[in-house]
């Protein structure tokens, strides 16, 4: 299937979602069953695409095990997003070093 | 005016900056999936999403319908309605329609945060500054990552597939930490995640619709048991800013 296909349908979908509420809807959402779905999709989702997709990111799962910890500690700890990937980053390089791999 | 979309500029760097370091990612990944740099370079600049673009990748490399892409794209992106819900309600009538509709495609999760905490009024102007350099540097981040990844060790390669999966831990951390209901969420896409993954049934479900499904799941649970109260009116909008 042609890529040009791919990345159009992408996008526009993307766009729509983005662009549609704030040129349609200029009310607030009531229904309190669909607000709460809404909120938390987004947790939901990260947790989905990230586990268990990171075990065969790295060349090991240990590795990645390990870098998914670090992580999550550095993020518990409220360190931001490019500090939390720059120590899971390195744990990875470090594992890897000692497991000789 | 000049003024409003400096003070956007200003605003947007340090997006501007991270975008980058995790665009450079998401370019090596798609080079290793086999596509060109110019693809990668084009899907960052049409979709500026980190978590759909990743989805839509892993869609892509697996040669899934279009229909599968789109739904994969609904889902994960359902988030931005609520944000652009939300941001809707900040903007002002010199806010019409075109540019409402320009404002919405630099709607990202960052971008909507600091216009949301912005003290003063939005103007179409500072709204344009704010997105110019995380567009800019999600984009070139990919070029320089799709490009640079051939002369990147194994090692550092391998290193750098965990960046990515990290800033999605860095995301939920926070609420993770602060809200059962989070930790419940969590927990339940991880379970049917895994469930879809390693059981007989990755065979008909693709690693798209896993996704799809365990959101549906996940946050229907945590909608059904953690409803939220709607006298918080606008809660959901200041998490969501973390995002």
């Amino acid at each position: 299937m042609s890529l040009v296909l791919y990345i159009a349908v992408m996008a526009g979908v993307t766009y729509l979602i983005r662009m549609l509420p704030l040129t349609l809807f200029q009310k607030k959402i009531r229904n309190r069953w669909l607000r709460s779905f809404l909120y938390y999709v987004p947790y939901a989702c990260l947790a989905a695409m990230t586990f268990p997709a990171i075990l065969t990111a790295t060349e090991s799962p240990v590795s990645a095990l390990a870098a998914l910890a670090v992580a999550a500690v550095v993020g518990f700890a409220g360190k931001g997003l490019v500090t939390v990937a720059a120590c899971a980053c390195v744990t990875v390089f470090v594992v890897e070093r000692l497991l000789g791999l | 005016m000049k003024g409003e979309y400096q003070a956007g500029l200003k605003d947007g760097l340090a997006i501007g900056i991270g975008y980058f370091s995790v665009s450079f990612t998401f370019g090596i990944l798609a080079v290793k999936g086999g596509l060109s740099a110019l693809t990668a370079t084009l899907i960052s600049l049409t979709n500026l999403t980190s978590a759909g673009q990743f989805a839509g990748l892993t869609v892509i490399l697996a040669h899934g319908s279009l229909f599968e892409l789109a739904l994969t794209q609904l889902v994960i992106n359902l988030r931005y309605a609520l944000m652009s819900l939300s941001l809707s309600q900040r903007l002002g009538p010199a806010f019409t329609t075109p540019r409402r509709m320009a404002v919405a495609f630099a709607n990202t999760d960052e971008i909507f945060a600091v216009a949301m905490g912005r003290k003063s009024p939005l103007t179409p102007a500072y709204l344009y500054g704010l997105a110019t350099l995380p567009i800019l540097g999600w984009t070139f981040g990919t070029f320089t990552g799709a490009v640079a990844s051939g002369a990147l060790s194994d090692a550092v390669r391998s290193a750098l597939g965990v960046a990515l999966y990290s800033m999605f831990v860095a995301i939920v951390a926070p609420s993770l930490r602060q809200l059962k209901s989070v930790r419940v969420v969590v927990a339940a896409a991880v379970a049917v995640s895994c469930l879809l993954a390693w059981t007989s049934l990755s065979r008909v479900v693709s690693s798209g619709f896993a996704i799809i499904l365990s959101t549906l799941v996940a946050a229907g649970i945590g909608a059904f048991f953690f409803p939220m109260d709607l006298a918080e009116e606008d809660a959901p909008a200041e998490q969501e800013a973390a995002l």
